[in-house]
C-alpha cells in the first residue's frame, strides 16, 4: 500500500510539472532504391546536426531535438504515408525531398497548419508566401539556379550569339529551367536548345551526339540519379570540355563525377551552400557525435555535398525553431509557431559564425511576401585529382526582374485553382 | 553526301552498338525462359548484383559491414587489399553460380509444377530480394568500375579515333564510335559464339536444349531438371555479370542498374522470349530504330521542316511501340516459337 501511495505520489508530482515534449523533425528519407546514394548522405547530415544540439547545447531552447526518420524510396506514395504516419507525432516541419512528395503535401500540410520546407526543390512559385502559406523554399529555387548559371557565364565573357544547351531530366523537375532559360534567352540573346533526357537516363546516345553535332558553347544540366553519372561520361567521351559543362546542384555531388574518374576534371556546378568540411562545425560534429558513436550512418559522409546540404538543412530548421521559440515565448513550439518561426527566419554572416558555418552559406531574411529567400547562387568546380569540390564564385544575385514575374504569374494562377485567399495571415 | 544522311549513317552506327548492349541483358531473359520457361524479372537485378559483388571483390569490400558494424560496434569496412579484375571476375562468377544453387534450392525447387503466373511472381519477390541482399552486403554507394587484363589493358572508353579520321577522310565528319561500345560488341560476339557452342557440343549444353524442348521428356531419359535449372540460372547469372560490367562501366556501378531491364523488354518482345539470335537482332532492330526515330524527330531540319515540330526523348516509348507493331504481324516475335494449341 506504502508503494502504491508513493507511485502515485511521483506521478502526481511528475504531472504537475512542465513537461517539455522533443521537438520532431520528421526526415523523409531515402536510404534504399536507386537514389539511395545521393538520399544517405543527405539524411546523415541532417540527423548529425540535430545530435549535435542534442549533445553540444542540449537541444535547442532546452529541449531536446528528435529526428523522426521514414523512408520513402524516392517514391511520391510512400512520401505521402511517411507524412501522415508522422504527422501526428507533433511534427514541427517537414523536408520532402522530392519535387513529387512535395506537389502532394503542399495542399495537405497546409490544411494540417504544418511548414514544409523544400530547399532547392519542389514548386518554385511556392516563393510567394501570400499564396504559399506554409511552404518554404529558401534560399534559392530552381528559377534561381538558371539564372545563376547564366550570370556566371555572364561573368565570363559575352554570351550574345552564342549556342547555350540545357539538357534536362524529361520530368516536371527537369522542365522547370525552360520558362527562365527562355526568358533569359530573349533578353541576353543567346541561342537556346533544349535536349530532354528520359528516365532514368543510362542511355544517352542520341542526346550527345546531337551536342556533338551541335556544338554548344556551353551545356546547362538539370539532372538526378544516373543520368547526371552517364552525361558526365558521354560528355566525357565525346570531349567536350567539362569546364563549359554546368549541372544544376542536384547535379554536382561526388556520386555524380567520380565514377568518370579523372575525366570528369573541371565539371562545374551551381551550388547555394558551401562546400568540404573546412569549417568549425564538422570539428564539434566529430567531437560530439561521431566520436561518440552517434552518427546517423558510417560517419564516412561528413563534407561531402549531400551531407552538407542535409546539415545545413538541419541548422535552418534549428533557426528557425530557435526563432519560433523567441516569437511565442515558449520552448516547446507547436508547428504552427515553427512557421511563423520560419517566416521570420534572419540568416545573418555573424549567426552562421557563431554556428561555426562561417561563409558556408549566404545571409538572408524570410517575410511573408518572400518565402524562397534572395536566390543567392555560387559555382563549384570539381577537382578530380584532389577528390574535391571547390566553390569559385561568391553567392551572387540572381535575374529577379525575370524570375519574380513568373512567380507572380505562377503563384497567381495556383492561388485561382485551388481558391486561395492571397494576402499574408 | 548530303549532311543530314552523313549524321544518320553515324547514328545508325551507334544504334546498332547500343543495341548490342540491350541484346546483352535480353539474353539473360531468354536463356532461362527457354530453358525453364520462367520469365526472369529480376534479371535486371542479378546485372546489379553480379556488378555490385564484382567491384566489391575487386576493392576487398567486407560483405554486410554496415550490419555487422551496427550489430557488433565494430568499424569494419574494407579487408585491405584489392583484387585483379580477373579473379574478381571468376570469384563473382562462382558467388552467381551459388546464387543459382540458392535460387534453385530455396525458390523455385518448391514450385514446379506451377502457373507460369506463380512462377512469375516468384521471380519478382526473388528481384526484391536480391536488391535488398545487394544493399546489406555491399552498401547503396555509387562504385566506379574498373576492369582491367592481365597485361594492364583496361575497358576503353571514349571516342574511337581510328574511326573518327577513317570517316572524316570519307565524309568530312568523324563518326563517333565509342570504344566501350566497340568492346561490348566483340564480347556479346563471343558471348554468343560460346552460349552456341556449350549447347551443341556439351554433353549440358545438349541437356539444356533437351529440357528446353520438353521437360517431361528429358526427365524421362535421365536428365536432372534440378541440375540443368541450376546451370541454366547459373548462365544467366554470368551474361548478367557481362552486362553488368557493360552497363556499370558507363554509369558506375549503382542501384539504378538494376532497370537495364527496362531496355531489354521491347528487344524479347521484338525477337522472341525464346531465341538467342532473336535477342542480338531484336536489340540491334530496336537500338537502330530508336535512335533514328529520335534523329529524325528532333532534328529542326527534318522533323522541324516536315511537321513544323520537333520531339526529344522519344527513345523510350518508341522502342515499345515498335515492338508492338511487330507483334501485330508476328505474336510470338521475329524468331520465336508459334505455339499452336489444340483444344
Amino acid at each position: 500500500m506504502k508503494m502504491k501511495l508513493g507511485t502515485m505520489a511521483v506521478a502526481a508530482v511528475m504531472a504537475a510539472s512542465p513537461v517539455m515534449a522533443d521537438l520532431v523533425f520528421p526526415s523523409l528519407s531515402y536510404r534504399t532504391g536507386p537514389y539511395a546514394a545521393g538520399g544517405i548522405p543527405f539524411a546523415d547530415g541532417y540527423a548529425d546536426y540535430f545530435t549535435l544540439l542534442n549533445e553540444r547545447d542540449g537541444g535547442i531552447g532546452g529541449v531536446e531535438a528528435r529526428v523522426l526518420e521514414c523512408e520513402t524510396g524516392y517514391n511520391t506514395e510512400k512520401g505521402v504515408e511517411c507524412y501522415e504516419s508522422t504527422k501526428g507525432q507533433g511534427a514541427l516541419v517537414y523536408q520532402p525531398l522530392s519535387t513529387g512528395i512535395t506537389y502532394q503535401l503542399i495542399p495537405k500540410a497546409t490544411a494540417d497548419d504544418i511548414p514544409i520546407h523544400s530547399m532547392g526543390y519542389g514548386r518554385t512559385s511556392a516563393a510567394n508566401g501570400e499564396v504559399f502559406s506554409h511552404v518554404f523554399n529558401y534560399p534559392a529555387n530552381y528559377w534561381n539556379g538558371a539564372s545563376g548559371a547564366i550570370n556566371y557565364l555572364m561573368s565570363q565573357g559575352d554570351i550574345a550569339g552564342k549556342k547555350i544547351a540545357l539538357v534536362y531530366h524529361n520530368s516536371a523537375y527537369g522542365k522547370e529551367p525552360i520558362r527562365t532559360l527562355e526568358e533569359l534567352s530573349a533578353k541576353h540573346g543567346f541561342e537556346l536548345s533544349l535536349i530532354a533526357v528520359d528516365h532514368p537516363g543510362q542511355e544517352q546516345k542520341s542526346q550527345w551526339l546531337q551536342i556533338r553535332r551541335e556544338r554548344p558553347d556551353n551545356v546547362i544540366m538539370y539532372g538526378w540519379g544516373v543520368m547526371n553519372q552517364v552525361a558526365v561520361q558521354e560528355a566525357a567521351n565525346i570531349r567536350y570540355p567539362m569546364e563549359n559543362f554546368i549541372g544544376i546542384w542536384w547535379s554536382g555531388s561526388e556520386n555524380d563525377v567520380l565514377p568518370a574518374g579523372d575525366a570528369a576534371d573541371g565539371y562545374k556546378a551551381l551550388t547555394f551552400h558551401g562546400v568540404g568540411s573546412d569549417f568549425p562545425v564538422f570539428d564539434d560534429i566529430k567531437t560530439h557525435v561521431v566520436d561518440k558513436g552517434l552518427a546517423a550512418g558510417a560517419g564516412d559522409q561528413i563534407g561531402t555535398v549531400l551531407y552538407n546540404r542535409g546539415l545545413y538543412a538541419a541548422m535552418l530548421a534549428a533557426e528557425a525553431a530557435k526563432t519560433a521559440q523567441a516569437i511565442h515565448g515558449t520552448a516547446d513550439i507547436t508547428p504552427g509557431m515553427m512557421r511563423d518561426g520560419m517566416e521570420a527566419l534572419e540568416i545573418t554572416e555573424e549567426k552562421m559564425a557563431g554556428l561555426g558555418l562561417p561563409g558556408f552559406g549566404p545571409s538572408f531574411n524570410v517575410s511573408c511576401e518572400n518565402h524562397g529567400g534572395p536566390g543567392l547562387i555560387g559555382m563549384t568546380q570539381w577537382d578530380a585529382s584532389a577528390g574535391t569540390w571547390s566553390l569559385i564564385s561568391d553567392f551572387s544575385a540572381t535575374d529577379m526582374d525575370v524570375i519574380q514575374p513568373l512567380i507572380d504569374a505562377d503563384s497567381a494562377a495556383y492561388a485561382d485553382e485551388n481558391g486561395i485567399e492571397v494576402g499574408c495571415k | 553526301m548530303p549532311e543530314q544522311l552523313v549524321y544518320a549513317m553515324e547514328v545508325s552506327l551507334n544504334g546498332l552498338m547500343a543495341g548490342v548492349m540491350y541484346a546483352l541483358v535480353a539474353l539473360g531473359f531468354v536463356l532461362i525462359f527457354k530453358a525453364s520457361g520462367i520469365f526472369n524479372f529480376a534479371q535486371g537485378v542479378m546485372a546489379l548484383f553480379a556488378a555490385m559483388t564484382l567491384v566489391g571483390i575487386q576493392t576487398g569490400q567486407v560483405p554486410f559491414a554496415h550490419m555487422i558494424n551496427a550489430i557488433f560496434g565494430t568499424k569494419i569496412h574494407h579487408f585491405g587489399w584489392e583484387i585483379h579484375s580477373v579473379i574478381a571476375i571468376v570469384l563473382t562468377v562462382f558467388v552467381m553460380i551459388a546464387l543459382a544453387w540458392a535460387v534453385q534450392r530455396f525458390i523455385f525447387k518448391h514450385l514446379v509444377g506451377q502457373e507460369p503466373i506463380i512462377l512469375f511472381m516468384a521471380t519478382i519477390g526473388l528481384a526484391y530480394l536480391l536488391e535488398g541482399v545487394a544493399d546489406l552486403m555491399w552498401n547503396s554507394e555509387i562504385k566506379k568500375l574498373d576492369v582491367c587484363l592481365t597485361d594492364g589493358t583496361c575497358l576503353p572508353q571514349g571516342i574511337n579515333l581510328a574511326i573518327d579520321e577513317a570517316t572524316y577522310n570519307i565524309f568530312g565528319y568523324g563518326f563517333f564510335i565509342d570504344n566501350l561500345d566497340i568492346t561490348a560488341t566483340i564480347i556479346a560476339i563471343i558471348l554468343v559464339a560460346a552460349l552456341v557452342a556449350f549447347s551443341q557440343y556439351t554433353k549440358q549444353g545438349r541437356a539444356m536444349r533437351a529440357v528446353a524442348d520438353d521437360h517431361q521428356a528429358a526427365l524421362s531419359v535421365g536428365v536432372s531438371l534440378n541440375y540443368i535449372w541450376i546451370l541454366v540460372w547459373s548462365v544467366a547469372g554470368f551474361v548478367a555479370l557481362v552486362a553488368g560490367i557493360m552497363w556499370g562501366a558507363k554509369s558506375g556501378v549503382q542501384f539504378s542498374l538494376s532497370l537495364i531491364a527496362l531496355k531489354a523488354l521491347p528487344v524479347l518482345m521484338l525477337g522472341g522470349f525464346t531465341s538467342i539470335p532473336g535477342a542480338i537482332v531484336g536489340g540491334l532492330i530496336i537500338g537502330v530504330g530508336e535512335k533514328l526515330f529520335e534523329f529524325f524527330m528532333s532534328s529542326n531540319d527534318l522533323a522541324g521542316a516536315l511537321f513544323g515540330f520537333t520531339m526529344n526523348a522519344t527513345e523510350n516509348w518508341f522502342a515499345y511501340v515498335l515492338a508492338l507493331i511487330f507483334l501485330v504481324f508476328r505474336p510470338q516475335g521475329l524468331f520465336g516459337e508459334k505455339i499452336i494449341e489444340r483444344v
